[in-house]
This record gives structure tokens, sequence and C-alpha cells, in this order.
């Protein structure tokens, strides 16, 4: 059983509520914290090589290192939990299960940033939540973890939980600032970026869920302890949340050395493909990172077993590999149609454009049309064709990172996929009542007796 | 025109403390809400002019982010609101199969109302359930898992609490 | 006082001086000619516009003499500084030639190209975009997004399927007057220029917005169809205004006062705001003191035709461009006689 940091204690009776938390040793990372220098607390998260858990995977001392400190100038520390990337459902289940590891990390990460109100964006269907970290936050506050004074240091400090109301833009970080002032969540320009000018123009640092719990264990524990954990640059454990045609989906927390074969078929974590059903292809990270087929799943292009960590899901780049993202880990068994798949996420990103900037308000329905005759068999070559030209001129050349997330799974199924693209073409009546099938793209390991 | 209650005014005050001073606006969503909870789930342009008022904002700056936002309605809607997500992961696990069965029970289509004014059906992008698929958004919960049964038994569960 | 510290940009192999804090687009249109990016949203005279609709999309091949690495993206030039010692690629850069051509292919995706019945044509930057970077036929096969026409008041018509969301008419609205009621509404490729319900723009410094929009969706109802802009003379011409600068351009027939605007400078931007009063109700000779014909570049369509002692130039088209060979995809004079000089001789 691999180590786990963060759900250690997800279910244990309780502790949901303040008292089984800290009788758990819940808050001691904010009793250790607040007796360190915030210049240390941001070291020790820079000696973790914690990498933002949101998608991007930027190391998060480094960014908090980058927090501008004007003198007389509030500064802001607000917690992403937009969580709206499709296949990722593990910030909602860390702050419906132990909402207070959250707030244990909010608090110290606060402190180590200096910020004395601090804001939870969380995404406007997850309203329930909502109440759950209320709750936990007017405990913590009960006890003397927030508000004034806080354990007699002089650090002052309140956390609002704000919601959003339906848009996926606003994970990201500027979208979610202008967002939480109330207004469209159109994404800034940057620079400047959000550690010079962000909420209300203060210098400000946005972090998602999973990143600001992790601060918990780094300061228990130190961080280059927890650099000890996991393998080269993926340090510490990762929530991965699993979907999609897998026995067991679910969120786990691996420590990133293991395989993505054992991920998905051992019975500790997705358990296999349900129905004897063999497996298709995988999206490992969130449905913007590239789709890959089994074969380049399991193992890379050069046939080393590829494991669930940054580097190795990263191995090949685009052209042969993927990414960690947000760990939203989507399987696809045999059954599946990827024109289908691709259709639906390319609808996803065109209903959630903002519209601001012409390559991705325009390419992304544009997208979408095409693919949607494909599907339905009214396709041609050279649709096949039109569609990667569109994404290529959308990728690098919008506002936000939305337009490579759009661009992205068109272009992988495409790199990946293209015959059965071309299949649906030559096939347009069987098209819209049959599947492709698993071709020659199914997991070379597991075939069935 | 309808007005806030005083209660409501008073959760007005407290939501706008949680921002600095001038920085009122912050509480624009957190009042659409508020307002579309407490007024038949949807946004009428008086309301959203009232709200306006209440925050010091031009008509035009409230309608431009409840426009934005999907969770907003800006016409009246039934008084039970089905949202099933139909993005990658639902449909592979069937949310096609669960619209239609919707779609058929209650004899409408998506982003229609039943006449009796009972039920709404919307399609949604991914409400982050991906593990419990297929699913949808009812009230402020999630219905996960669902079947055909299931929904089923959900549509029954509203008419009773009609009754009720 | 403080000297304001200069750095050296170049830009496509010209060297240029600059204000510390220009962006690369100023800095360009310092230099002039060929190396300016063409600029769709962006507005110097508006803050906060830019960045949003591509178009000036350029390649940084050197960030800095201080940190030399190139930009791995291409960045808006509207919207990024330019740094001492900093190199840009702009029409001499492949990638910047690939991206604006899909960025304009974007952009005329669903836009009418009902130029023929709009009355910004002569004057629309997209036509002039689509013309130096354009297709000459589109690979889009879908139906093309419509809206309703809007009346904004008695002097404005709002045509949003010309609209190409730059949000400049929502920065004028937001910074000459003191209540805007128009704004952009739903999102993405729903969004939309409107009032949500039907209300008018009335405010003095209004009429602005019309200037400002780089298409046909925004257009004077005073002058709506009354005539082509290249049969109309553009006259300087001003009075004494007690609420604007009354610093205008008449667009003249004959005697005749068809339209006033604001005088634009050489990139198509106002030079100073003019009221409604002037624009609107001052349609008479009388109403203004008028000091001469105004500049047209000899490129733009407006020039055709319209003064008393017109000289054919005589350089070749390619002398006048330096040596290069002509962007026009289309020959303007081939297709439509509304430029053939026989058609001019009344006035």
């Amino acid at each position: 059983m691999a180590k786990k940091l963060l759900l250690e204690k997800a279910h244990v009776e309780g502790i949901r509520y303040f008292d089984v938390y800290r009788r758990e040793g819940g808050y001691a990372s904010v009793e250790k914290a607040l007796k360190m220098e915030p210049a240390a607390i941001v070291e020790e998260v820079k000696k973790s090589g914690l990498r933002g858990r949101g998608g991007a995977g930027f190391p998060s001392g480094m960014k908090w290192s980058f927090l501008a400190k004007p003198e007389g100038v509030p500064r802001y520390l607000v917690c992403n939990a937009d969580e709206s990337e499709p296949g990722t459902f593990k910030d909602r289940y860390l702050m419906e299960f132990i909402p207070h590891l959250l707030i244990e990390g909010l608090i110290v990460s606060s402190f180590a940033l200096g910020s004395n109100r601090t804001y939870i964006y969380i995404r406007g269907e997850y309203a329930w939540i909502v109440a759950i970290l209320e709750q936990a936050i007017a405990e913590a506050k009960q006890n003397g973890f927030l508000g004034k004074n806080i354990l007699g240091t002089g650090f002052d400090c309140e956390i609002y939980v704000q919601r959003g109301a339906g848009a996926y833009i606003c994970g990201e970080e500027t979208a979610l600032i202008e967002s939480l002032e109330g207004k469209r969540g159109n994404p800034r320009i940057k620079p400047p970026f959000p550690a010079v000018k962000g909420l209300w123009d203060c210098p400000t640092v946005v972090n998602n869920v999973e990143t600001l719990a992790a601060v918990v264990p780094i300061i228990n524990m130190g961080g280059e302890e927890y650099a000890k954990i996991g393998v080269g640059r993926s340090t510490g454990t990762k929530l991965i949340s699993a979907c999609g045609n897998i026995n067991k989906p679910g969120v786990y927390e691996i420590d990133m050395t293991i395989s993505v074969e054992e991920f998905i078929y051992s019975d500790e974590y997705c358990g296999g493909i349900p129905n004897g059903k063999r497996l298709k292809a995988c999206i490992p990270g969130g449905s913007s990172v590239p789709i890959l087929p089994a074969n380049l799943l399991l193992t890379t292009a050069k046939g080393e077993t590829r494991y669930m960590n940054y580097e190795s899901l990263a191995d090949g780049g685009f052209t042969t590999g993927s990414m960690m993202g947000s760990g939203g880990f989507i399987v696809l068994d045999e059954d599946q149609c990827v024109v289908k798949h691709t259709l639906t996420l390319a609808r996803f990103y065109r209903h959630e454009s903002c519209g601001q900037c012409s390559p991705c308000r325009e390419g992304t329905g544009w997208m979408e049309k095409i693919l949607m005759k494909l599907e339905n068999g009214k396709g041609e070559m050279s649709d096949i064709d039109l569609l990667w030209d569109i994404q290529r001129k959308i990728e690098g050349n919008t506002i936000c990172p939305l337009g490579d997330a759009a661009a992205w799974p068109v272009a992988a199924a495409i790199r990946h996929f293209r015959d059965e693209f071309e299949w649906h073409v030559n096939n347009p009546e069987v098209c819209t009542t049959q599947n492709y099938g698993l071709a020659h793209y199914a997991d070379p390991i597991h075939v069935p007796a | 025109m309808i007005k806030f209650s005083d209660e409501q005014l008073k959760q007005v005050q407290e939501l706008v403390a949680r921002y600095p001073e001038g920085k009122q606006k912050s509480a624009l969503i957190p009042l659409l809400h508020m307002a579309q909870d407490t007024r038949g789930g949807w946004l009428s342009a008086e309301t959203m002019d009232e709200v306006a008022s209440l925050l010091q904002l031009e008509p035009i700056e409230v309608y431009e982010v409840a426009t934005f936002y999907s969770m907003f309605n800006l016409q009246p809607v039934g008084k039970h609101v089905f949202e099933v997500c139909q993005t990658g992961p639902c449909m592979l696990n069937g949310s096609d199969r669960i619209i239609a069965h919707i779609k058929k029970r209650l004899g409408i289509g998506v982003s229609e109302t039943t006449p009796d004014g009972l039920f709404t059906l919307k399609t949604v992008e991914c409400l982050g359930a991906c593990g419990y698929a297929p699913m949808m958004q009812y009230g402020i919960t999630y219905r996960e898992h669902l079947t055909e049964e299931k929904v089923d038994a959900i549509i029954e569960e509203c008419k009773r609490d009609n009754h009720g | 006082m403080a000297e304001v510290k200069t750095v050296k940009v170049t830009i496509d192999n010209i060297t240029v001086e600059v204000p510390q804090g220009t962006s690369i687009l100023q800095a360009a249109r310092m230099i002039g000619g060929d190396v300016v990016p063409p600029a769709m949203c962006y507005y110097s005279k508006l803050e906060g516009s830019g960045g949003k609709c591509r178009t000036c999309l350029v390649e940084v091949s050197k960030g800095s003499e201080a940190d030399p690495r190139p930009m791995p993206k291409l960045v808006a030039s509207c919207r990024t500084g330019v740094m001492d010692g900093m190199e840009v690629r702009n029409i001499t850069s492949d990638r910047v030639k690939d991206a604006r051509n899909g960025v304009v292919e974007f952009l005329l995706l669903n836009h009418p190209l009902d130029c023929p019945i709009c009355d910004q044509a002569g004057e629309c930057h997209l036509q002039d975009l689509g013309y130096e970077h354009g297709k000459e036929a589109t690979r889009y096969e879908f139906k093309r997004r419509t809206f309703e026409k809007h009346d904004l008041g008695p002097y404005i018509q709002l045509h949003m399927t010309r609209c190409i969301l730059c949000y400049r008419c929502v920065y004028t609205a937001d910074q000459l007057t003191e209540k805007r009621v128009h704004g952009v509404l739903s999102r993405g490729d729903y969004a939309e220029i409107a009032t949500y319900i039907e209300k008018s723009l009335d405010n003095n410094f209004i009429g602005n917005v019309i200037d400002v929009c780089p298409v046909g969706a925004l257009t004077d109802k005073t002058f709506r169809f009354k005539n082509r802009v290249w049969f109309t003379k553009p006259v300087t011409a001003h009075r004494d205004c007690s609420s604007c600068c009354g610093k205008v351009t008449l667009w003249q027939r004959g005697e005749e006062v068809l339209r006033v605007t604001a005088r634009k400078d050489q990139w198509g931007e106002v030079e100073e705001w003019i009221c409604n009063v002037c624009r609107f109700d001052k349609k008479k000779t009388s109403d203004w003191t008028i000091e001469g014909p105004s500049h047209v570049s000899r490129h733009s369509v407006i020039s055709q035709g319209h003064y008393e002692h017109l000289v054919q130039p005589k350089e070749t088209f390619t002398a006048v461009h330096d040596g290069r060979h002509p962007q026009l995809l289309m020959d303007i004079h081939s297709v439509s006689e509304v430029n053939d000089k026989t058609a001019k001789t009344k006035s």
C-alpha cells in the first residue's frame, strides 16, 4: 500500500468535524508554522519540490517566491476550487471528506504569504460543499485557528468561501480573479501576473485545493522528507480521479512510483476494465491532455514501462506521450468511439470559451461542427486535415490556455486515431450505428484468455 | 416590484463585509444566487436591476455577469430542474441513454419545460462527478450512478413533493 | 523633471529607440510602414483595450539584452512592452504570417461579407485586413451566426452580425460617459454587444462608438444608406462647441454635409472625441468653418477621384510599394463601376 499523506484519515468516522480531526493530529502544522518565519515556510515548500496540482505542474514554492511585497498593500491567497476539467473530481472528494485539511493548509499558506483575507473560490455546482467548508471554517475559528490573533501570534486571518456560477474558464487563475471581483470570467492579458497585480490589483497567489492541502504534510514532515517520496521531480503524493470504463472509479492517492498498468489493472486502484472488455485508450490527466492509445499508454514509444508521474506520462512529448495534468484519468474500453468522445470534448470547450479572443471563440465552434459531421457519417477526408489545421491555428495563439486545452484533444485524437476518423468517412452508413472497435489500439499486455 | 426581505438584506450586508471597502461588486455572484434561489429559480430583468441598485452598479454590469454564467436562468424554469451531464466521461457511461429516457418520460426536449410547469430538462457540461457517472444536478445536490429506474424514482419523488 | 529612459528595440531588422514602457505595437508605429502589425481591437486612446483579436501577434526572437531567450509563444504586440535589446519579427516571421492568416480566417468565419450593402465599406478595417491577409475563399461551410438589427436610440444602429467583439465600444462608453448602458452579454460564440432590455444610448459622447467600431456593426443612423463613403469628400472643419473640441471631418457630396465624424489619424484612430451635437445635428456647411480637404491616404478607396486638381501618380504601383509586389488579391477597379473615373464627373 502506497504512503498516503492527504487521504490517510479521510475515512475516519466524523473526520469532517473539528474535534475528530484535531484528535487525529490535525492543525499541528499550524502550531508549528506560526512559530516559523514566513520565508522559512516558503523555503520548506520549495525544498519539497511540490508542483501545482491544478494541471500546469508549476513548482509551488517558486510561485510563492514571486509574490510581490510592496509596503502597505494587502496580499491575497486564493484557493482555486473551481475544479471543472472533465475527468477531474479529486478536489471535491478532498473537500467533502476531509475539509479541515484544506482549511489547515490555507491557514499555514496564508501566514507564509501574508494574506489576512483568504478566499476559496469554489465552482457554483458544488453548492453543498460550501456548507461543509463554512462549517469547518466556523469550527476552526471557534478553536482559535482563524480570526484575530491566531494562537496568540498576532496573525489575523479570515477565510471566505465564494461560489462561482457555472464557468470552466474560472479555473484559469486570472479569470477566477475577475469572477471573484464580480465580473465576467474573462481571463486577463498577462503580464502583469497575479503575483504582482491580482485580486483588486493587489499581489495574489492562486493555488489549487490539493496543492494547498499538501502544504500540511510538507510542514509536518519537512520539505526534504516530503521530497523523498515519489521519484525525480515528481515528489510527494498525487490524487488521481479515475473514471470512464473501469471497475472501480474513484479518487486514489498515489506516490507516483506505480506504473500505469498497475494503476489500471490492480484491485487496489481501478480494478481493470469491466465486462471482460479490453483497454482501447486513455486520457491520463484531464480532458485537455493528449489521449493515448493503449499501446502507448502502458509503455513509452521506447518500450519502457510508463509510470504515473509527471515525467513518465510526458515521455515522448506530444508525439507519443501525454501529461499528468490535473490527474483526471479517463479510460475508454474497446466499445468506445474516439470520434464521438472527441466531439463531446470539443462541445465542452466551445461551451466554455469565454469568447474574448477570436481563435478560441470562432475556432472551438468550428471544430465541434466538423466533428459532428464526421461523427454523423457526413464527413469528408478533407475535414480531417481541416480539423488538424484549425486546432493548429488555435494552439498558442489565444489569451489563455483554454485555446490549447481545446486544441490538444483534437490534435491527439487525429494523431493517434486517424484511421478511426477515416473509417467514419469511408463508412458513412455504418459509423452511426457501429463502432470502429479496438483495431490495433488494443492493450498488448492484457489479452483475455 | 418584489423587494428583498429584511433578512436577505442583512445577508447582503454580511456578504459585502467579506470584501475590502468599495469592492462590493464582488458580492454580485453570491447575490444573484440568492435572488435566483428565492425567486422561482430564475432572474428577471427587474430582479437584476434591484441587485444592481443594492450594490450600486449599473444594470448592464449585472446583465453582463448574469448572462456569462451558465447556472443563472434568464427565463422561467420548471419547479424541478434536471441538469444532466453529457461530457466525455458521462457519455462513456451512458448519459445519452439517460437523457433519452428523461425526454421520453417527461415528453419534453432539452431546454424545455413540461406544460404543467413541473419539470425542466437541461443538458450541461462536466459537473465534476465523472467517477459517479452518469449523473445530474437536481437542486443543490448531485444524483449519481443514474439508471432508468433511478430516474423514474426521482421523477416520482418530485411529483410526491408537489402534492405534499 | 525626471528624464524618460529610452530603450532600443529592433522590429523586422529596423532598430528604434523608444521610451520605456512603450508597447511593441506603438514602437512599430514609430517606425511606420509595413512593420506595423494590424490591430483590430487595440485603440491607443482607450485604456485597457487590446489583446483580444490576436491580429497583432508577433514573434519575440530575443527577449532583451539582459535575458536574450526568445518568447516561446507569439505575443500580442499591443499589450507587450518592449525591453532594451528586444528583437521582434513581424512580417519577417513565417510563424507570424501563418498565425495571422488563421486569425483573419477566424474573424471572417461568421462575418456576413455583406460589404456591398454595408455602410462601413471603404473604411472598414476588417475589409482591409481581409484584402491583405485573407484568402479568396472560405473553408467554412456552416451557417453563419446572425442577429437581429437593433436601434440603440435615435442615432446609432447596432448590426451585431458584423461585430468582431473588439470591445472598443464598451471601453468608449466606460471612459467617455458616466453611465454605460450597453455591454457584452453571454459568452463564447454566443457573446454579443447588447443592452439586454431595449434601451437607448443617449449620452452626449456616445456617438464616438461609431468611430471606434472597426467594422460596420455600429453605424450612424443619420447617414445610413445615404451614400458610399468613396463618393463623399472629406473636409476638415471646426466650430465653437461648448461640450467638445469641435474638430471634425465633414463628409460632403457637393455642398451637402452627409456625415460628420471625428478626425482620424493614420492608424484610423480618432484624434479627439466629439459630441453628439457636432456629429448628428450640425449638418449644414454654414455650421462649420472649413479648413480644407482632409488628407486621405492614396491607398484608400476613399481617395479615389475626390479632388478637383487630382494628379495621377507617376510612380508605378510597385514603386509606391517600395519594390514589393502589391498585396491586393483583387483589383477593385475591375469589379466595381463605382470606381470608374467617368462616373465622378458630376460635382
